[in-house]
């Protein structure tokens, strides 16, 4: 591949990716914002595929595509005015927010620009995903071993968590009536 | 398309995340901020693994760390979300003000 081509790629994806970040959080509707998080993690995992970890960038896509409608799941079962029929305007400390925002982006990318970073590019592009599998199967078999418990741990878990019955009795005893009004406090 | 432009805009995504995660009241608003944060990691480790290392496979490695900090981040965070809600109804950050019932 030549440059250019490599460059204007770049740039739109990137275009993308900030872009429908921003979206996220200007968005009336909860399950559009899922979905804008799924376009801005796809223009990542495009961006990784021009790096040249092809693997990582596919894998990326794949795993967002069916976390993002896991969460628009968890929007439309849990949360008020999933639909965005109504302006929605959920903030607090607004300006806090924003100012530590642009603080963390200035503060990063001036540490990457003033950084000197090493040009030591990929010896043997195409060959990114043979040696990832070599190092999953090989030297790093135990850290991709580890990975595999924890979500084993994560699953466990997450059930423990949320399951409507455990060994104390029903997880949602002594619970509270919701309340009518969004800022109301729940009746006991 | 250099080492630091990518560097850029991994800063941005993090900028993003570090509001929505700071600013947002619904949980799960508040996650899709700590998911943009790690994507902008992600997005510089890949680079740095493409740009500055020489290609060593232990930087895709560690990028398959990162992807599974995402999976146990986000399945927490619903569990978490579930067991709140069912116990005090709560969908936004302002309806746990006490820890206990």
């Amino acid at each position: 591949m030549s440059d250019l081509p490599v460059s204007l790629a770049f740039a739109a994806f990137s275009a993308v990716a900030v872009v429908a970040g921003i979206r996220v959080f200007r968005t009336d509707s909860m399950v559009r914002a899922a979905f804008y998080l799924l376009a801005s993690f796809a223009a990542v995992g495009a961006i990784m595929v021009l790096l040249g970890a092809e693997f990582l960038g596919m894998v990326l896509i794949l795993m967002m595509a069916g976390e993002m409608l896991v969460m628009a799941i968890v929007m439309v079962m849990y949360m008020m005015n999933p639909a965005g029929l109504n302006p929605m305007v959920m903030v607090h400390q607004h300006r806090t927010a924003i100012a530590a925002g642009a603080v963390a982006f200035l503060a990063l990318a001036g540490v990457g620009l003033a950084g000197g970073v090493p040009q030591r590019p990929v010896t043997n592009p195409g060959a990114a995903t043979g040696d990832l599998g070599r190092e999953l199967l090989g030297n790093s078999m135990l850290v991709f071993q580890t990975a595999g418990v924890t979500l084993l741990g994560t699953m466990v878990g997450a059930i423990a968590i949320a399951a409507p019955r455990g060994r104390f009795g029903d997880a949602d005893a002594d619970s509270q009536e919701p309340a009518l009004q969004p800022d109301e406090e729940p009746e006991a | 398309m250099t080492t630091e432009t990518v560097i850029v805009v991994g800063a941005a995504l993090f900028g993003i995340g570090v509001y929505g995660a700071l600013s947002q009241q619904s949980f799960v608003m508040l996650m899709m901020g700590i998911e943009l944060m790690i994507n902008g990691a992600l997005l510089v480790l890949v680079a740095m693994w493409s740009r500055a290392a020489g290609g060593s496979p232990d930087g895709q490695m560690l990028a398959v760390v990162f992807m599974t900090v995402m999976a146990v981040e986000m399945s927490l965070g619903f569990a978490l979300i579930t067991s709140a809600y069912r116990v005090k109804r709560a969908d936004i950050t302002e309806k746990l003000r006490k820890l206990k019932g």
